[in-house]
């Protein structure tokens, strides 16, 4: 049973696995998810998307920022069969241009969002596992470190 | 109400008795008095319904008052027609007047060779921006326009800063409109480039115009230099910058007329430096001929030129954008010349070769002062939201932006023997990378900033903001260089707060001490950690503390001796609640720390090589090297230049919950005492707090308007065993409530498990593997729930009965909870039950 201790202003509870068995009955707050001062996940609520969502990294700010929201705008609004079979220029030109800068975009990556290797993050905070969850969040970790970007949330 | 009454008791007889007539006429044969006089009545008894009248007063009554009413509402309609339409008359009137001010001044500003054209260009220019011009009237526009046939460079005109009061901006404008032959109208594209400023377009064109700007006084050499000018085409387009100051300039003979210059007092040196300008392509030609004519024009800086020279070669093979380039090369040149009349070339580069010509740019759209974490955060942000934004970051260090938790944590528990050059770690996840954010290839060069045709980030190194001037827009560099900027964020961090009684030890006691924060200072330390004998740390927060901790892991394999002393009772005694402050207290001794709690120092000196230190209650401590880290003094050096509110109690620029400070500028990261909507006023030192407000400024910089809402936490490694994860206020002071999960026979006393050294954050999976196999280590597992295992829980932080910190204790991933219950600012009767939300007993 769970035990209990007060040292001047402090307390300090221990307890057990089965004290905590039964679910809480603490009261949280309902999100609003239209908040417009929360972050925000990758596509926000007006369905654009949201180039400085940390799960992109740095895509979208490195020197290829402009073909990378190109090739992705094109791909996200793309309605055709396949998605984004449409944006195949697009995409080349940003392959072309991340290929001029190989420190930032390991070619040995394919997917988009992990290009430059110092983008992962840093912290320690295993926080950032749930961003790291992702190959995507590792590039949001960068700076964001900790904060466990919000990564594709 | 009674008013109305009162009206109409007076009116009510008058009506009674003309209803009263009337009522008599049709009611001639019938007791129409007695209806006629309950008519009557009825006016005064319904007076309450105001405009009831009428109601029995006859018909007679209510047709005055409808003729009544209607001719007062036609009257008022008519009135209100006539003042509107006069009104909007006389506002077009003076718009046109205004407009057609500019032209009247341009042309009188015109010093020489007043292109016709230009001219004739200009007042199209002008009339698009007439804002811009007032704000620019300083600067010289002059922009190129002028394309001056002869080869004469062009001086281009750094566009640069058009929108903001240029006036000083020591950069010189110019399009080097060069060409010798035909009107390179082609220069004129330039406009293109002048993007920088971002401005209005219109203010592009407006670089036709440079004419008001001008200095006029200023004229100086650019008189001469016009004549050649003539051909100017129409460029407006060269112009672009018009806004842009447009300094200097002068002496080239070419120079673009415009040019004039100079705005603020160092126009005058300018005068030399500016031209150079981008020379644009035809630049074959002038390039040379442009030195040579600044060379001799100039009567300041000859060197200037030169530099200047390269540049535009440099600057835009572009063929128009000299406009544009100019603005980025120009700037340079224009810039170091402004700053000293002696030697342009300098400050230009920073004493570099013409080869390299780091030039500085004079306008900046985005500058970000201070190239630490939150800068780059904000660097990031301002580039997702504003396509083809240009940032500026100036800094004092002479690296990029970097992390800087691993210099005192993953750094020293790296295998690698390179790895002070490298600075590479590895994650908790196991990648390794850089503590730098981006590689050197992310960035741009600053002399390429003002022309990328998308934007970038651009570095300008080892330069320190000393002046801030608010009113005009600009900054002021160490070198005396000057940059305007559209907004502006401050995030100079801080630094690390000495000792008095370690500044008054003397030299030998500074030599030997280290006041730890950049990358130079774990480089020296790390040196030094390998020849000497004794460290001492002083200081017991986080970073005493993880560097004893690293410093001790060391120990392990040298003879180092590690010594911590620090006035609280234990280690992070302002942190945690005192029986964790003391359980890791223990931690950290059994790190190979010597720690000394409840030590003030009272003096130090220097005798036989060695370091002493004098402690309050008597303890003397001799160690060969010191490390100070008690705290960090917030960099607000800009505050009185710049007018900006600094506050008494946290330290750092005061700012708003939209962590502006005022109209465009920012202030982010350890420097900012911002306004936290849920805890209150604060300021907060940690990495995660410095990105989020980092990007926080940078959405708002490009108009987001957002204030801090996500809060940000931190977290510490102190060894294997102690790792924890913190959010929101975290002062000991508070009352705390702590839940921890009772050691079962399972999961013996993690003290007991001695892990093989994996560093920090090894992992809970480390962790959970290390319990069983390594438990006979330990001397006698308690099997009692002992009192002081404090192996994993959430402790929570109270203020007035709501949780405003909480921190969680060597439980991961668990942090958006954490967040959620802060930003709910609920008061929970039982924080037991909040407890369960962590599921603390499973990893």
């Amino acid at each position: 049973m769970s035990y209990c201790r007060e040292e001047g202003k402090d307390r300090i509870i221990f307890v057990t696995k089965e004290d905590h068995e039964a679910p809480s009955n603490a009261e949280l707050i309902a999100d609003d998810p239209n908040d417009p001062y929360e972050e925000q996940g990758l596509i926000l609520p007006n369905g654009e998307v949201n180039w400085n969502c940390p799960c992109l990294g740095g895509m979208a700010s490195g020197p290829c920022g402009s073909q990378f929201k190109e090739a992705f705008s094109c791909f996200h609004y793309s309605k055709e069969e396949v998605k984004g079979s449409e944006c195949i220029d697009n995409f080349r030109a940003m392959q072309e241009c991340m290929q001029r800068y190989p420190e930032l975009y390991p070619q040995d990556e394919d997917s988009e969002s992990s290009p430059p290797q110092g983008q992962s993050g840093s912290a320690p905070p295993t926080d950032s596992d749930p961003p790291a969850s992702t190959t995507q969040s590792a590039p949001s970790s960068d700076s964001e470190a900790p904060s466990e970007g919000q990564n594709a949330s | 109400m009674l008013k109305c009454r009162s009206v109409w008791n007076k009116l009510a007889p008058l009506g009674r008795s003309s209803a009263a007539a009337a009522c008599r006429r049709p009611a001639a044969g019938r007791t129409g008095l007695q209806q006629g006089g309950g008519a009557c009545g009825v006016p005064a008894a319904a007076m309450s319904t105001g405009g009831a009248g009428g109601a029995g007063g006859g018909g007679g009554q209510n047709m005055m008052y409808f003729l009544l009413v209607g001719a007062t509402a036609i009257g008022g309609g008519v009135y209100t027609y006539r003042t509107v339409r006069g009104d909007r008359e006389r506002y077009d009137e003076r718009i046109t007047e205004i407009t057609s001010r500019p032209t009247k001044s341009q042309q009188t500003s015109y010093i020489q060779s007043p292109e016709p054209d230009s001219v004739a260009a200009a007042p199209e220019t002008e009339a698009l921006a007439p804002a811009p011009q007032e704000e620019s009237p300083a600067p010289v526009e002059e922009t190129p326009a002028p394309i001056e046939e002869t080869p004469a460079p062009v001086e281009e005109t750094p566009a640069v800063e058009e929108t903001p009061v240029v006036e000083e901006t020591p950069v010189v404008e110019e399009t080097p409109a060069e060409e010798p032959s035909a009107p390179s109208s082609s220069e004129d594209s330039p406009e293109s480039g002048p993007e920088p400023a971002g401005e209005p377009a219109a203010l592009e064109p407006d670089v036709v115009e440079p004419a008001a700007s001008l200095e006029p006084a200023a004229a100086e050499p650019a008189a001469a230099l016009e004549p050649a000018a003539a051909a100017l085409e129409p460029a407006a387009a060269a112009l672009e910058p018009a806004a842009v100051e447009a300094e200097a300039v002068e002496p080239e003979a070419v120079e673009p007329a415009a040019v004039e210059s100079v705005a603020v007092e160092p126009a005058a040196v300018e005068p030399a430096a500016v031209e150079p300008a981008a020379a644009v392509e035809p630049a074959a030609v002038e390039p040379a001929a442009v030195e040579v004519a600044a060379v001799e024009a100039v009567a300041v800086e000859a060197v200037a030129v030169e530099v200047a020279a390269v540049e535009p070669a440099a600057v835009e093979p572009a063929a128009v954008e000299p406009a544009a380039v100019e603005a980025a090369a120009v700037e340079p040149v224009a810039v170091e010349a402004a700053a000293v009349g002696a030697d342009p070339i300098a400050p230009a580069e920073s004493a570099e070769p013409a080869a390299s010509l780091p030039v500085v740019p004079g306008h900046a759209p985005y500058l970000l002062i201070g190239g630490g974490t939150a800068s780059f955060a904000a660097a990031r942000s301002i580039r997702a939201r504003d396509p083809g934004a240009k940032v500026l970051i100036v800094t004092d260090e002479p690296d990029l932006p970097y992390m800087r938790p691993p210099l005192s944590k993953e750094l020293w528990f790296s295998d690698d023997p390179t790895v002070t050059d490298t600075l590479r770690f590895k994650q908790w996840n196991g990648k390794e990378r850089s503590i730098y954010f981006q590689p050197p290839s992310f960035y741009i060069s600053p002399e390429e900033l003002a022309v990328a045709p998308n934007g970038g980030v651009a570095v300008l190194t080892g330069r320190k903001v000393v002046h801030m001037d608010v009113r005009g827009n600009k900054v002021q560099l160490d070198d005396n260089t000057e940059i305007s900027y559209d907004k502006c964020l401050i995030a100079t961090g801080g630094v690390p707060r000495n000792m008095q009684v370690i500044e008054r030890a003397g030299e030998e006691v500074m030599n030997r001490t280290t006041l730890f924060r950049k990358v130079e200072d774990f480089k020296v330390l790390d040196m030094v950690s390998r020849s000497v004998k004794s460290i001492t740390i002083v200081g017991g927060g986080f970073l005493g503390s993880e560097l004893a901790c690293a410093l001790g892991r060391r120990s392990a394999d040298s003879d180092l001796e590690v010594v911590q002393i620090f006035p609280e009772k234990g280690n992070m005694g302002k942190v945690l609640p005192e029986y964790l402050s003391n359980w890791t207290t223990e931690k950290v001794k059994k790190e190979g720390v010597k720690v000394m709690p409840e030590a003030l120092v009272k003096s130090v000196s220097f005798k036989d090589e060695q370091v002493h230190i004098h402690l309050k209650d008597g303890r003397v401590v001799i160690t060969d090297h010191l490390v100070a880290a008690v705290g960090l003094e917030p960099s607000v050096d800009l505050a009185k230049s710049a007018g900006l509110e600094v506050d008494a109690d946290f330290g750092g620029y005061r700012v708003n919950a939209e962590l502006q400070a005022r109209s465009n500028i920012w202030v982010a990261g350890d420097a900012a005492c911002f306004y936290d909507i849920r805890l209150g006023r604060r300021r907060v030192e940690h990495h995660d707090h410095a990105v989020v407000s980092g990007r926080l400024a940078g959405e708002n910089m490009t108009g987001a308007n957002k204030p801090y809402w996500h809060q940000s936490m931190f977290w510490s490694d102190l060894g294997p065993d102690v790792g924890y994860e913190a959010i929101g206020i975290v002062d000991s002071s508070l009352p705390t409530v702590g839940v921890f999960a009772k050691a079962t026979a399972k999961d013996t006393p993690r003290a007991a498990t001695e892990k093989s050294g994996t560093g920090i954050r090894s992992e809970s999976e480390t962790e959970e593997v290390a319990q069983s196999p390594v438990a006979s280590t330990t001397p006698a597992p308690p099997s009692l729930p002992q009192k002081d295992d404090y192996g994993k829980g959430v402790i929570f932080y109270l203020r007035d009965k709501v949780v405003v910190g909480i921190i969680l204790w060597n439980v991961f991933n668990r942090m958006p909870i954490a967040r959620k219950i802060i930003k709910d600012g609920e008061e929970h009767a039982d924080l037991n039950e909040v407890a369960k939300l962590f599921n603390i007993h499973e990893d």
